[in-house]
């Protein structure tokens, strides 16, 4: 081509300055506001008490010590369970572990289809969208419910099936930006050097979708864990004797009269993980992309997760 | 909408565009199908063809080689894949479902009922969470940075993206077990055909309904939000406000248009959300929806039911999404011209 291109219509913002660790930066910048503060706090009591909460119970956690079900005492500060084991919130760890594994299997995954898509274009663009529209076809529950129905919960197939369900959201939020950075100039100038397209694509495109990877990060590493632990609650997570709150919460519904904290105390830990990762994600969003696109992202995400576009 | 000036004024010459409205439902709906062709073998080739034996699977390692060999029959194992999936299908298309491997029963009469409750369980829940959603977030916009919109988002932003089994749990506690006994957290509803229907007992809706609504609320109060407050700064709101134009007026007739199309699409994703949310909520209160048969069946390992029932929900979830995208692009008219 010899003719200068024709300016795009809306000029690129202003030409991004390339800085070192930019995901660093956004990181802290997010934990300095009000928000990404209150999240990332929320976050790490849950995550201390998963990494601390196996070495400071004092009884092995799977003995039966007490009467089924009574109340929280000196010794027993949360009470007991239905099998009269005293409720320790230990496990926490594994659910951390299984969910971060989901996560870097659906976003690594899906940011590959997405920029492959992008930057093949034709027909193995309408490929690998259609593909992931297949997946995309199910709820992320019941996707992963259906594969785990007939192999059996086993652990890497709950993170394999969890990771999978995510890939689609991912793809399709990373086609859109990496479409985006494809049509920039400076990626036209590699291409014409006849640099190979998967190093176009890994040198030059993923390193500009910084923002739309840390947002789907947080976002996968929340659903994630919603859905693990939901899984759990319907017994087709991990299966007892391992600790699992989702669990724990199921079993002990029955005593909800007698010791109403066998089911709260692992609920509340739920609760706070999930909302203090949506926030800091928040918090990520509102950093990098302004506090009104932030918003419009969170909120499309809802349910299932499904966002548009977020900007690179 | 347009669509119905049906004689187009002949243009001399100009080939006869379809409404962009109609193509966009055609070509939505043709690839929706095939999209749920390639569902339904994926659906069967994850419970039915897995390397390995399904009929092993679903009666355990231990079972007898005869009651091993009988399944195969039934489910048809002994056939080639294809051959299989093609019963299956033709089956399931001419409304032969098979019967149950828990207890023999036909599908149809078991899965039939179920998906009569959670449809009123779905629509009650997006419905409701809609109005509440959009009237909230339109509140919250007028009054911004008053107390109660700060009250307002903080109080969405604490609920959001909590599980809704949590919220489900919670409202157990709260309105039916420890703090009150005001609402039953049990649901006594039957999944057989003869048995109550929803609507005969509101009371047993409340929990689960309120469940789903809490789940849903605060992402369509964001986006109607924020929708509402972009388009409260834009230039033809303050233009619609220099000219005179009382503010209940701008608002209604300026700004909202313009809020609603977004948010729509976020109501659409949560009609959407509750197919698969409705899995956990309907089993916290023994709900007898299609959530829970789906629970049930994976816990029985029954194959027919499992199929039917993810077949099912993969199907609203497809026709929801082109729903969902159709009403947006009808509500977003400067998209509807044909570029």
């Amino acid at each position: 081509m010899t003719a200068p291109a024709p300016a795009p219509a809306v000029p690129a913002p202003a030409a991004p300055r390339i800085r070192r660790r930019e995901w660093l930066h956004i990181l802290t910048r997010a934990a300095r506001t009000p928000r990404g503060m209150v999240g990332l706090g929320l976050a790490l009591v849950v995550v201390l008490i998963a990494v601390i909460g196996p070495f400071v119970v004092s009884y092995p956690p799977l003995a039966f010590v007490t009467v089924p079900g009574s109340p929280p005492s000196a010794k027993f500060p949360l009470g007991s369970d239905i099998l009269g084991r005293a409720v320790v919130l230990d496990g926490g760890w594994q659910l951390l572990l299984m969910a971060t594994g989901a996560m870097i299997i659906g976003v690594v995954l899906g940011t590959a289809a997405g920029i492959a898509a992008a930057q093949l274009r034709g027909w193995r663009d309408g490929l690998i969208m259609r593909t992931v529209d297949v997946i995309l076809a199910f709820p992320q529950l019941v996707f992963a419910l259906l594969l785990v129905s007939i192999l059996g919960p086993a652990r890497w197939l709950l993170v394999l099936a969890v990771g999978i369900s995510h890939v689609p959201q991912v793809a399709r939020v990373m086609r859109a930006a990496a479409l985006d950075v494809s049509e920039r100039d400076f990626v036209k100038a590699v291409e014409i050097t006849g640099v190979r397209q998967s190093k176009v694509m890994s040198g030059e495109i993923l390193p500009n979708l910084i923002t739309p990877l840390m947002v789907e990060t947080g976002l996968r590493l929340t659903y994630s864990i919603v859905i693990i632990t939901g899984l759990s609650f319907i017994g087709f997570g991990l299966q007892p004797p391992a600790p699992n709150w989702g669990y724990m919460i199921n079993e002990n519904r029955i005593i909800l009269t007698s010791n109403p904290w066998a089911v709260v105390a692992p609920a509340i830990l739920i609760a706070i993980l999930t909302v203090g990762l949506n926030l800091f994600t928040d918090a990520i969003a509102r950093v990098a992309l302004g506090i009104e696109r932030a918003e419009k992202i969170i909120a499309e995400a809802a349910g299932t997760g499904i966002v548009s576009e977020i900007p690179a | 909408m347009t669509a119905d000036v049906a004689p187009a004024p002949p243009v001399a010459g100009a080939k006869q565009r379809a409404h962009p409205v109609a193509r966009l439902i055609w070509t939505r709906t043709a690839l929706g199908l095939v999209t749920l062709f390639i569902v339904s073998i994926l659906i069967f080739a994850a419970t039915q063809l897995l390397p390995g034996n399904a009929a092993t699977a679903v009666l355990g390692h231990n079972a007898s080689a005869s009651a091993v060999r009988t399944l195969q029959l039934r489910l048809g194992l002994n056939k080639p894949p294809a051959t299989q999936y093609w019963d299956w299908l033709s089956g399931v298309l001419s409304g032969r479902l098979g019967t149950s491997l828990a207890n023999g029963q036909s599908v149809w009469g078991l899965v039939g009922p179920r998906l009569l409750n959670s449809f009123v369980l779905v629509v009650l829940a997006g419905f409701i969470g809609a109005f509440i959603g959009v009237g909230l977030g339109l509140f919250a916009a007028i009054r911004r940075d008053k107390p109660v919109d700060h009250a307002l988002s903080v109080g969405a932003l604490a609920v959001t993206s909590l599980p809704e089994f949590v919220v489900a749990i919670f409202l157990v506690i709260i309105f039916s077990t420890v703090l009150l006994h005001v609402l039953p957290g049990v649901s006594p509803l039957e999944s057989n055909s003869g048995a109550l229907k929803p609507w005969q007992a509101p009371k047993e809706l409340v929990l689960p309904v309120a469940a789903l609504v809490v789940v849903i609320v605060p992402y369509i109060f964001r986006m109607m939000r924020a929708a509402t407050i972009e388009a409260m700064e834009s230039e033809y709101v303050e233009m619609a406000q220099l000219n005179g134009l009382s503010r209940v007026r701008v608002l209604l007739r300026y700004a909202f248009p313009n809020a609603i199309a977004p948010t729509i699409q976020v109501i659409g994703l949560n009609f959407l959300y509750l197919a698969g949310g409705i899995v956990l909520v309907e089993f916290v209160f023994d709900y007898p929806g299609i959530g829970q048969g789906l629970v049930n069946a994976v816990a029985d390992r029954d194959i027919p039911q499992i199929q039917f029932i993810v077949l099912v929900l993969t199907a609203f979830y497809i026709f929801m999404n082109i729903l969902t995208d159709v009403v947006t692009l009808m509500a977003t008219p400067r998209r509807r011209v044909p570029r």
